[in-house]
């Protein structure tokens, strides 16, 4: 540790930290441009030249080291002279259209100008104009307004792991862009327009749509992956305008994949706003009381086991532990939420979830990934996974279809018999992963669902506890989810109960009446003709086709929900704004229902649904919480291992762009889906 | 002024070809300048790659120009992204990322040499070759006239540099004379144009004149 | 008047052999092995004791340089760079040492790089020097073949090797850090220090950058003692010097000379004196287009060494003179001098990418008088806002030029205000007409 002075106030900083930083923890701010704490340091704005005292000119404090007794003076006359000369030439070459600038009233550019700036321009020549790039659909750029701080090249770069960004040229000739004309491959594209400080970069879909100040700002979580990506949500009377990351460091740092923050449109297109029955084979708009009633009709009479329930990937625990409950007074143990038919063993929560955490990718020390393809899964848990090897040596394999990720990984094989042969120890990765101290197997979804799902599951998890992926202070053994609501169901137990059916079972005639809680991504067709189907979600998608009865109800930011994400972490999402039309939360639809059919939830409130939840699960008590946990019990999951079929891994996600109904609802994602896709399935192969 | 710093090529009259290997030479070449870099570093040869590219354009179609599938076969070659390698060809002035002529003639008019009548060389070339602006190639593809910046011979200022060669001493008259050579196919001596012992004094070193050295052994 | 016997470069002007075996006759490769011998301890107090400050332009003590570099390797090589980069408007002496005596460079080389631990050298050569490049390979070349560097380095029993490497037409790359970015492949953008090279270099491993003259002339000042060369030239400011001199004399040239040296004395005796006579001067720039210029006055008496031009407000730089007699548009030779450094800024930071092409703009308007008179403290401050501001010191050698024309030439600018308003009315930039209309349409 070494003493600094900042500003008369003496701090204790350790040494190596930057004079910035020092002046941070003394309480003390200072203007930047170019740096950003989590990208390299540029130190090319000048904003942040400070005086220190001994030193004949004023010194970046982004990048200058602490020493110790330094005295640093961050307002003092040369401080000052030095921004206000900084601003000055920042600004020669800006363009004065803040009035047109979508950046305005959150423009870094146009807040420092306030405390450095003049009250009037000493330039009077020409303003440069800068060409515009076409970054892809996604990115508006105005580069004339750029101020070359190459934070976007660094992000790119560092972060996003698409090095396709660049500066150009040179001198006051100098562009960012990507000097050949291409959309930028990443799915995290979205986050330049957040580090952008100006308007440079700013949201194509958002031009021109509103002001900051006039929106609404909810704290909320994202449910586009199972991520559980912490967000904002900035609505204007009913409307979600934007999202936003907010930062959450043991989830997302602070950044947002593309289509958590550019699917939003979805929400206002196809949704279901009032209930709709189908009556001589024709849905029809209805009201509530005839929905419940149609319902309270056809249920009337079927006995239990003949009723079931399966529950989509966007669902809120409170929802679904509605309707376990609903099911359960009428007597049915029909439940499943794998709608893709994983091969998922509910019996110990460290089977399904993932155990090492996000930010615990950050400790391991050698990866492997079977049946995913972390990068159009869950772009934040893969741009960990490149934050984990860019800081040093870390070996990743993949089992599964070759994909272009953002780090160095080994492809060693499509299908479970390379697990044999990592399993007898025959193929040389087996050895790094036994030779590090802290490994990771990270499953997907496309690994165990599937019909040997079970065996590649018991696979995966023996493979773990012979290379020491298990132990008492590690757990390295992992599940990736893409459904933001799928590890909330398995934590109520949404699964078949004792001689319940599961999803195949039900379909094919196998219940009369099927309840689909925001359901959308199975084979509708796989459902027997004869069964009555209530859809109860926010979207015109796969499920509200196939109904009989639709009960309108809320997408994500119009309801508070919890959510636990891949982890196992609960998570809240808040009320943004009110769901459209006639649509309700989703729990009060349940509510209501239960007491049409005679069999009233013994909740009315929000408080005693949250009160049944932790009961059900102590999980749902430790909100944003992750205990981290090793593993000291090494019985596996149901299965045997030995059974494994032969069959390539797939990844679950082939067009990352369009994966749910709200993402498959926008017309953004469906731009990008033209523009990107054909290029990822290029790479892909 | 036009300025001579070349980003991206829109708007410019010319084909980018559609593809580029490097050839036997160049790759005898590029094997001996990675051999001066540690193992691991071999983007040290981002710069030697793009010479070697751009005189193999040369010889190839008489353009000393660095075309952005060449872009490309150097970072490929030196497993980089190719937007680190075009931002490197974008910022050196010695890599044309557009056509040039056959003599490539960069007039230096930094003060040493404008002094010394820069000015004046500059006319002539103009008027010879009828090129009007800075960047651009005379009719016939012969010369391509690119305004430079000190090219560190002032001594012997005003310089005109063509391809790889410096003119020394220039006026209007011995450019004149030069560009006629160049047109006619010869390619005449480089250094002073004036006759002196390069960087001496007109007339004769006046120093180191007492010198006698042993013969080689 | 320095003798020629005191001449470390003697074949300055090529009028000799190049190649080893004529550069083995003026004395070149003579007893190397022995000099090393020495010991790097002994070697770097010898140079710190001769007194040489760096050639390159900064004038650092070169000895002093050398014993930066670790004495220990914590296991990364460490490196010498030779900066070769002449890029300085004015300045072409390294040209000559590396076309017509490169053995001396190679010699050093080997020397410098035992005295800082070092078993590599790479010589960053400007990529306009193509033909120097050329000689100086051939000669690196007759030194591999004659075992002079290599494993066994000259018999010395220090493993060296050499390694040639062109830029491609960047002045900044003539910045040590820019010019070890450049190296490593990337643009020459310079890095900020800390740490500095000794430290962090090349590859992320130590290494010392010096120019090459000052590496030439290590193996003349380890074989003749340093009390030889620190009787040369002036206290603090020991030894000989290439100095170029151009522009408006009789006859331009380069002479080594020693340090110290009257500036009239080097004009008049060694280019002919200035164009007119000496009463036909102007102002000279006195070390390289970034040091201020120096009116007739000062050029009367001033010594050409470190410290006697940095007492009267300019420098020594690399020993670059640039005289310009009473014909010259003095404005104009600045602006174009701005011009250049528009044209050289990296980009990289803003004071110096913003603000060298505001200098420019506003000096092309000065020639032409098309500016208000309070224009030119505006164009003060700018270069003040730029000075001291920036990474590197491009910033700053932006700056100096323009400061140093308003210093002495401050009535001839305002002259051409004054004559411009007479002749043509309003002083106001004329916009052109497609800004004029985007600035009607904001």
């Amino acid at each position: 540790m070494v003493k600094v002075t900042v500003d008369g106030i003496v701090v204790e900083v350790p040494s190596g930290s930057t004079v910035l930083q020092a002046a941070e923890l003394a309480g003390r701010e200072i203007p930047r441009f170019c740096y950003h704490e989590r990208l390299s340091i540029a130190g090319n704005c000048r904003m942040c030249l400070v005086e220190v005292e001994k030193a004949p000119k004023p010194v970046a404090s982004c990048a200058y080291p602490v020493a110790d007794n330094m005295v640093v003076f961050t307002d003092s006359p040369m401080t000052r002279e030095a921004r206000r000369g900084v601003m000055e030439f920042l600004l020669i070459n800006h363009p004065l259209d803040c009035p047109i600038c979508d950046q305005g009233g959150e423009c870094d550019l146009q807040d420092q100008a306030v405390g450095y700036g003049r009250d009037h321009s000493r330039y009077a020549e020409n303003k440069r104009v800068v060409q515009d790039k076409n970054l892809g659909p996604l990115v508006k750029t105005v580069m004339t307004r750029c101020i070359q701080c190459t934070r976007c090249v660094r992000f790119a770069t560092e972060i996003a792991g698409v090095p396709e960004l660049g500066a150009t040229a040179r001198g006051e000739s100098m562009e960012i862009g990507t000097y050949v004309e291409h959309a930028l491959t990443s799915e995290l594209s979205g986050n330049l327009i957040d580090i952008c400080p100006v308007g440079a970069l700013t949201s194509k879909p958002y031009s021109f749509v509103t002001r900051p100040w006039e929106l609404k700002k909810t704290d909320s979580v994202d449910v586009m992956d199972a991520v559980g990506a912490s967000i904002r949500i900035d609505t204007r009377g009913a409307e979600v305008l934007r999202v936003l990351p907010r930062i959450n460091e043991d989830v997302n740092e602070e950044w947002l994949a593309d289509k958590s923050r550019f699917a939003i449109d979805g929400l206002k297109r196809r949704r279901l706003d009032t209930p709709w029955v189908r009556r001589d084979g024709k849905l029809r708009k209805a009201t509530w009381t005839e929905a419940f009633n149609a319902i309270a009709e056809k249920l009337h009479g079927v006995p239990g086991e003949r009723i079931g329930a399966i529950a989509g990937d966007l669902v809120d625990a409170e929802s679904v532990v509605a309707l376990k409950d609903l099911m359960g007074l009428l007597g049915s143990g029909n439940l499943d939420c794998r709608q893709d038919g994983a091969r998922i063993d509910g019996a110990r929560r460290d089977f399904y979830t993932f155990n090492t955490s996000i930010a615990g990718i950050e400790e391991a020390d050698a990866l492997l990934i079977v049946g995913s393809n972390p990068r159009r899964e869950a772009p934040l848990l893969n741009a960990r996974i490149r934050k984990r090897q860019v800081a040093g040596p870390f070996p990743v394999a993949v089992i599964g279809a070759p994909a272009e990720l953002t780090y160095d990984a080994t492809w060693i094989g499509d299908g479970p018999s390379t697990l044999t042969s990592l399993l007898d120890g025959s193929h040389e990765f087996a050895a790094v992963l036994r030779d590090a101290k802290r490994p990771m197997i990270i499953v997907g979804q496309g690994a165990i669902a599937r019909t040997d799902g079970a065996a590649v599951l018991a696979a995966c998890w023996k493979l773990a506890a012979q290379t020491g992926a298990l132990a008492p202070d590690w757990h390295g053994f992992n599940m990736l989810h893409i459904a933001a609501g799928r590890v909330g169901a398995l934590d109520l137990g949404f699964l078949p109960g004792p001689n319940g059916k599961n999803l195949d079972a039900m379909m094919g005639g196998g219940v009369d009446v099927l309840w689909l809680l925001a359901a959308d991504e199975f084979n509708m067709s796989r459902i027997g003709p004869q069964t009555f189907v209530v859809y109860q979600g926010h979207h015109g998608d796969a499920g509200a086709a196939r109904a009989d009865v639709i009960l309108p109800g809320a997408a994500y930011p119009e309801k508070n929900g919890t959510y636990v994400n891949t982890e196992g972490r609960a998570q809240r999402g808040l009320f943004a704004t009110f769901p459209p039309g006639d649509a309700r939360e989703d729990w009060k639809i349940l509510r209501a229902a239960s007491t049409v059919l005679g069999k009233p939830l013994p909740y009315d409130t929000l408080e005693a649904v949250r009160a049944r939840l932790e009961a059900a699960n102590p999980v749902f008590s430790r909100v944003g919480q992750l205990p981290r946990f090793g593993c000291s019990d090494h019985s596996g999951p149901a299965g045997d291992p030995a059974v494994l079929g032969e069959a390539p891994f797939v990844s679950p996600v082939s067009n990352y762009y369009q994966t749910d109904p709200i993402s498959r609802a926008s017309a953004t994602m469906a731009e990008c889906a033209a523009v990107y896709q054909p290029a990822l399935l290029i790479a892909a192969e | 002024m036009v300025d001579n710093i070349a980003n991206g090529s829109a708007g410019k009259d010319f084909v980018q070809p559609t593809h580029f290997a490097f050839d036997d030479e160049s790759n005898s070449e590029i094997e001996k300048v990675l051999a001066k870099y540690p193992p691991g570093k071999q983007a040290s040869g981002s710069l030697p790659l793009l010479f070697i590219a751009q005189g193999q354009m040369r010889r190839q179609t008489g353009s000393a120009w660095i075309p952005r599938v060449a872009m490309d076969a150097v970072a490929h070659r030196l497993g980089m992204p190719p937007i680190r390698i075009y931002e490197v060809a974008t910022f050196y002035l010695m890599f044309n990322t557009t056509p040039v002529g056959r003599y490539h003639l960069q007039l230096c008019t930094t003060t040493p040499c404008w002094l010394r009548g820069s000015d004046d060389v500059v006319a002539a070339c103009r008027k010879f070759t009828g090129i009007e602006g800075w960047h651009e190639t005379s009719a016939d593809g012969l010369f391509t006239m690119t305004e430079v910046e000190c090219l560190g011979a002032c001594v012997n200022a005003p310089i005109l540099q063509v391809n790889d060669d410096f003119y020394e001493d220039m006026d209007a008259a011995r450019t004149e004379e030069l560009l006629a050579a160049l047109k006619r196919g010869e390619v005449p001596k480089p250094g002073s144009m004036i006759g002196r012992m390069t960087s001496a004094p007109e007339g004769g070193p006046t120093t180191l004149t007492t010198l006698n050295f042993l013969p080689a052994e | 008047m320095l003798s020629d016997q005191d001449r470390i470069f003697t074949n300055l002007y090529g009028q000799h052999d190049f190649r080893l075996a004529g550069a083995r006759a003026r004395g070149d490769w003579d007893g190397t092995a022995a000099i090393i011998a020495r010991g790097r301890e002994a070697i770097i107090d010898e140079m710190k004791a001769s007194g040489l400050r760096g050639r390159g332009g900064a004038g650092f003590p070169t000895g002093m340089k050398w014993s930066f570099m670790p004495k220990v390797s914590d296991g990364r090589p460490a490196y010498l760079v030779i900066n070769a980069d002449e890029s300085e408007p004015g300045t072409c002496k390294d040209r000559d040492i590396m076309r017509h005596d490169p053995h001396k460079l190679i010699e050093g080389s080997l020397i410098a790089a035992f005295a800082m631990g070092a078993h590599a050298a790479y010589i960053y050569i400007r990529g306009e020097y193509y033909n120097e490049a050329v000689n100086l390979q051939l000669a690196i070349d007759e030194a591999y073949d004659a075992g002079l560097v290599g494993v066994n380095a000259a018999g010395s029993g220090w493993d060296f090797e050499i390694y040639l490497h062109r830029g491609a037409g960047a002045y900044i790359c003539g910045e040590e850090t820019a010019l070890l970015e450049s190296l490593e492949g990337k643009k020459g953008m310079p890095r900020m220090k800390p740490p500095f090279p000794a430290a962090v270099g090349l590859y992320g491993c130590p290494t010392t950058v010096n120019n090459v003259e000052t590496i030439a002339v290590a193996p003349a000042i380890l074989r003749r003692g340093a009390s030889w060369f620190s009787a040369l030239g002036r206290p603090k400011n020991s030894g000989t010097k290439v100095f170029c001199i151009s522009g408006h004399v009789n006859k331009p040239c380069n002479v080594e000379e020693e340090l110290g040296i009257p500036l009239r004395e080097l004009i008049d005796t060694y280019a002919g004196g200035v164009r007119g006579g000496w009463d036909n001067l102007l102002a000279i720039i006195p070390g390289g287009s970034s040091v201020p210029l120096l009116p007739k006055s000062i050029c009367d008496t001033v010594l050409m060494d470190f410290d006697s031009l940095r007492d009267v407000k300019s420098g020594l730089g690399t020993a670059a003179v640039i005289v310009m007699d009473k014909s010259t548009d003095v404005i104009r030779a600045i602006a174009r001098l701005s011009q250049f450094y528009k044209h050289e800024s990296c980009g990289q930071c803003t004071p110096c990418r913003e603000g060298t092409g505001w200098m420019m703009r506003v000096m092309q308007r000065m020639v032409q008088g098309r500016a208000e008179m309070d224009e030119i403290d505006t164009l003060e401050q700018v270069s003040k806002q730029i000075e001291g501001h920036t990474i590197c010191a491009l910033g700053d050698a932006a700056a100096w030029p323009v400061q140093g024309l308003i210093r002495h030439f401050r009535p001839e600018m305002e002259a051409r205000i004054a004559e411009y308003r007479r002749s043509r009315g309003s002083p106001q930039p004329a916009l052109a007409v497609n800004d004029a209309l985007r600035m009607a349409a904001e």
